[in-house]
């Protein structure tokens, strides 16, 4: 007899359970609408607001008067753990005081090796550089993911030391 | 090694062998498993590792401390934060600084955020295992509240890098607390729904009662750590054994089961979820005020000479970090004792006698993550 | 009252209008040319419509949009697949034995068709219906299992092999649930023509009038009849997590398709037979003498009710996929002989004491 009862109270404890899975999908499905959790992705740019801290890639800040803040020192090129980074300097002279002073020639920036660390971002001593929320940077051609950050005619501000 | 089996009819069955991986669904990635096989029932497992390879310990020795810790997100890339965390505090104990209080809760907070989004994960992996294929969606749900988190804070999702030796790259944003107040809120009510849709339902119970057992002795002698060897009755919670950072003055449980069966595992995590849960609860509300940053630690740092180890609880069990230092500013050696590789190659030991489809189960419990085996 | 629409007359007049120029042999094979036009293109155009709605139903149920990209709301999303499909390269596998490997794709999909023929879409509207229609359609569509264990078998992929073997067990098994809860209904009506049986339900479908007892058969034909199609919960035979494609995991491009099309005629198929016997084919909803309501009803014509009904049925099917996770196959088995097929041979015994009595409305 005990086998019989247990028998039938797993068929219905069974059931049961199928049952309460379903309520949880069956709502799901008929409240579709308002709990859909995905984005059409390429429609919704406008809108698609990145977070200010999101890493996308990293960029030179340039103010209005086409001038940054690198001052060429390399710290940034040696907390890279890929590479990434490789700053080719020159020797210019001041013309106030007269004295060699060292820039920045190229600042190159291999996107395609960038793991995206903020460790450059965080080591600069002069705050040059930061990243940027875009994202989009998909391109038919690896060469196009080498960039020089400072563009050209910049130079550098005259309060930066 | 494939023999013959005579059955009394005389007629002739051979066993056989399946690779199953390296590109498999249910793997998880680049594992390939050899299996052999007779009929469904599965004799042996054969791991075979190595795929996805990257010397990771092997670029430590050439790079900067700094550096290694953004390697480790790589690693078990779903215990990004703990992974961090365990290198920074190596090189914290090695120079023998102490963290502000408040880096130390901040990173409690973001392990713990970590573990349920790893848990997460794994549970909806979990279901589309065993071919529940909804619940992967669900999980993904709740854990997209905490990848924005990780966003709005560390700027990034999953490599998040957010550790450095001697505190946390950033301040909390000020979005912080009250997202993650919001998500805790929302997840509450989230978790019941887990139990409804699969611990509960009788085919999910069928596919993993009393499915492959993995005894306490086992457990110890593999060097099963995490979840999966609590699940047994091994105590090996490093969060309680040897307190880090704000570990000490939170109250959790350490969740044990006796069972050690598919299904504990299973419980296992689903009660260490709400373990999380409250454990942030307790910390969001009194972050301390603090430095994020220890002034003391230098831009290039230098460990003494010496041998150092560090663990932490990841998601998956225990990492170790083990490092020789000449005094220079890359370690000797490095390595890492990750938690997956040892869960992984208690699978020949439980799976025998069982059948495909509790291998895919099995498999799915003990939470394997490649990248983390293979480093 | 307002009778149902009967479509009898219409494809009398095209009888009659063939016969007043062809020889009754024309008349018939041209007859038979129609209907197989016909029913292709209606498979064609059900199948596209039961992936795009699959996708769709379970994209609601996991919180996503489904496809929307390829014309409105993505209704041409499948029209595209079966275009990559059948743009595909086809790929034997080595060793694989090329004659089987090839005949298995039409032997699913030509007893997919056999089934069809028989369905009773509304009044008047079926091909063939004959007095053991619902032998017929189970007879005829449990040859579907031997293109799975051929297709399997012939791939030469240990996968493969493993998936049609779980699958040969399964159909055996289940198809006697399947044949024992419908056989229920034939009790009842006391006819295997399918036309009979919805004849019989004129005055309230079968499972409201034969109380508790149909109720749980319908039940049993829903859980049998999922696991004959090889759906989820029960798709061990193609089981994606452990055997990546099961039974099918050699093929490639339309011979694929083939069996993706033959599942959803399965589907439709088993949705059909449940609609028609469980819940009275194509006649309308009937609340006892209501006479205005079900005056309204009538004028909901057959072929809507029908299609209306086997949606219902899909529907749950679906709802049930989406929902559970799969079944190993010693559960599967244990399942079936253990808990399905003695419940079923009891109800059947109590059915058969109801109709002996006539207990029933
Ligand atoms: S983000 Fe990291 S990898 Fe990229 S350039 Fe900066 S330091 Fe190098
Ligand atoms: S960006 Fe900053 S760290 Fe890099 S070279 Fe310029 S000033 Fe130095």
């Amino acid at each position: 007899m005990n086998a019989i009862t247990s028998y039938f109270k797993d068929i219905f404890h069974a059931i049961k359970t199928l049952l309460t899975g379903m309520r949880v999908t069956g709502y799901y499905f008929s409240h579709a609408r308002k709990e859909i959790i995905t984005q059409q992705y390429p429609e919704n740019r406008d809108t698609l607001k990145m977070f200010d801290r999101f890493r996308g890639i990293v960029t030179l800040t340039h103010d209005e008067n086409n001038e940054h803040a690198c001052t060429g020192c390399s710290a940034c090129e040696i907390a890279c753990p890929n590479g990434t980074i490789e700053i080719i300097s020159d020797r210019e002279e001041d013309p106030e005081t007269g004295k060699k002073k060292k820039i920045i020639d190229k600042f190159i920036y291999h996107y395609s090796m960038c793991t995206l660390c903020n460790l450059c971002i965080i080591s600069c001593p002069t705050d040059a550089i930061k990243m940027d929320p875009s994202f989009e940077y998909a391109t038919f051609d690896r060469k196009d993911l080498t960039m020089i950050l400072n563009k050209p005619g910049s130079k550098i501000r005259k309060d930066v030391k | 090694m494939i023999e013959e089996v005579e059955t009394k009819d005389a007629i002739k069955t051979q066993e056989y062998f399946v690779n199953m991986g390296p590109q498999h669904p249910s793997t998880h990635g680049v594992l390939r498993l050899m299996l052999e096989l007779d009929g469904e029932i599965i004799k042996k497992v054969t791991p075979h590792i190595g795929y996805i390879h990257r010397s990771i310990e092997k670029m430590s020795e050439k790079d900067s401390y700094r550096q290694i810790v953004h390697l480790t997100d790589r690693m078990d890339y779903l215990s990004n934060h703990m992974n961090n965390e365990a290198v920074c505090l190596l090189v914290e104990n090695a120079l023998e600084v102490e963290v502000s209080d408040r880096v130390k809760v901040i990173r409690t907070i973001m392990s713990e955020l970590t573990r349920l989004s790893s848990h997460q994960l794994w549970w909806g992996v979990m279901g589309m295992d065993l071919g529940a294929l909804t619940t992967f969606l669900y999980a993904f749900r709740d854990r997209e509240m905490i990848n924005d988190i990780f966003e709005e804070t560390c700027g990034a999702r999953l490599t998040v890098n957010y550790n450095v030796p001697g505190g946390v790259m950033f301040d909390i944003h000020p979005n912080f607390q009250q997202r993650v107040k919001d998500f805790i809120k929302s997840f509450k009510t989230k978790l019941p729904e887990y139990d409804d849709l699969l611990s509960n339902n009788v085919i999910f119970r069928q596919r993993t009662e009393g499915v492959g057992i993995l005894s306490k002795e086992d457990a110890i002698s593999y060097g099963v750590t995490g979840p999966t060897g609590r699940a047994s009755g091994f105590s090996n919670d490093t969060r309680k054994h040897k307190p880090y950072s704000a570990y000490d003055r939170v109250e959790f449980k350490e969740i044990l089961m006796d069972k050690g069966d598919t299904f504990s595992r299973y419980k296992a995590r689903i009660l260490e979820m709400w373990e999380s849960v409250s454990i942030i609860e307790q910390l969001i509300d009194n972050i301390p005020e603090g430095d994020i940053q220890e002034p003391s630690v230098k831009q290039v740092i230098k460990l003494p000479k010496g041998e150092f180890y560090q663990s932490v609880e990841t998601a998956r069990g225990e990492l170790g970090v083990y490092v020789v230092s000449d005094g220079q500013k890359s370690p000797y050696r490095l390595k890492f004792r990750s938690p997956g590789f040892s869960n992984l190659f208690v699978l020949d030991h439980m799976v025998r006698g069982y059948k495909i489809a509790d291998l895919v189960a099995m498999m799915s419990t003990i939470d394997l993550v490649i990248p983390d085996i293979d480093r | 009252m307002k009778e149902p629409l009967d479509l009898t007359p219409l494809t009398q007049s095209i009888h009659d209008y063939l016969l007043s120029y062809l020889s009754p042999f024309w008349t018939t094979t041209v007859e038979w040319v129609i209907i197989g036009v016909l029913l292709i293109a209606f498979v064609a155009l059900s199948v596209m419509g039961l992936v795009y709605i699959e996708r769709k139903v379970a994209a609601f149920f996991q919180l996503r949009l489904g496809p929307n990209r390829v014309g409105k709301w993505g209704l041409l999303q499948t029209l595209a697949d079966f275009l990559k499909l059948l743009m595909k390269e086809h790929i034997t596998s080595k060793n694989a034995d090329k004659f089987l490997f090839n005949l298995a794709p039409f032997i699913i999909v030509i007893a997919s068709f056999l089934a069809i023929g028989a369905i009773p879409f509304a009044l008047g509207l079926q091909a063939m219906d004959i007095n053991i229609g619902l032998f017929y359609i189970t007879a005829a569509s449990s040859i579907g299992v031997l293109g799975i264990l051929i297709g399997g078998w012939a791939g030469n992929n240990k996968y493969s092999l493993i998936g049609a073997l779980r699958s040969g067990a399964q159909v055996v098994s289940y198809e006697i649930s399947a044949v024992l809860s419908l056989l229920t209904i034939v009790v009842l009506s006391g006819s295997l023509q399918l036309s009979t049986i919805i004849e019989s339900q004129s005055d309230g479908w079968w499972i409201f009038k034969g109380h508790l007892p149909v109720f749980i058969a319908f039940i049993m034909f829903l859980i049998a009849g999922t696991a004959e199609t090889n759906r989820g919960p029960f798709d061990l035979a193609e089981a994606e997590s452990e055997l990546t494609a099961g039974f099918h995991t050699e093929y490639s491009g339309i011979k694929f398709a083939m069996f993706f099309l033959a599942e959803y005629v399965n589907l439709f198929i088993i949705a059909a037979v449940g609609a028609t016997v469980f819940l009275g084919g194509w006649m309308p909803f009937h609340i006892g003498n209501w006479a205005a309501f079900n005056e309204v009803m009538n004028y909901i014509p057959p072929v809507i009710w029908f299609f209306f009904k086997v949606g219902f049925v899909i529907g749950l099917i679906m709802w049930f996929k989406w929902t559970f996770p799969r079944l190993r196959i010693d559960q599967l088995l244990v399942l079936e002989w253990k808990y399905l097929l003695p419940i079923n041979l009891v109800n059947l015994i109590v059915v058969a004491f109801i109709a002996m009595m006539g207990w029933y409305f």
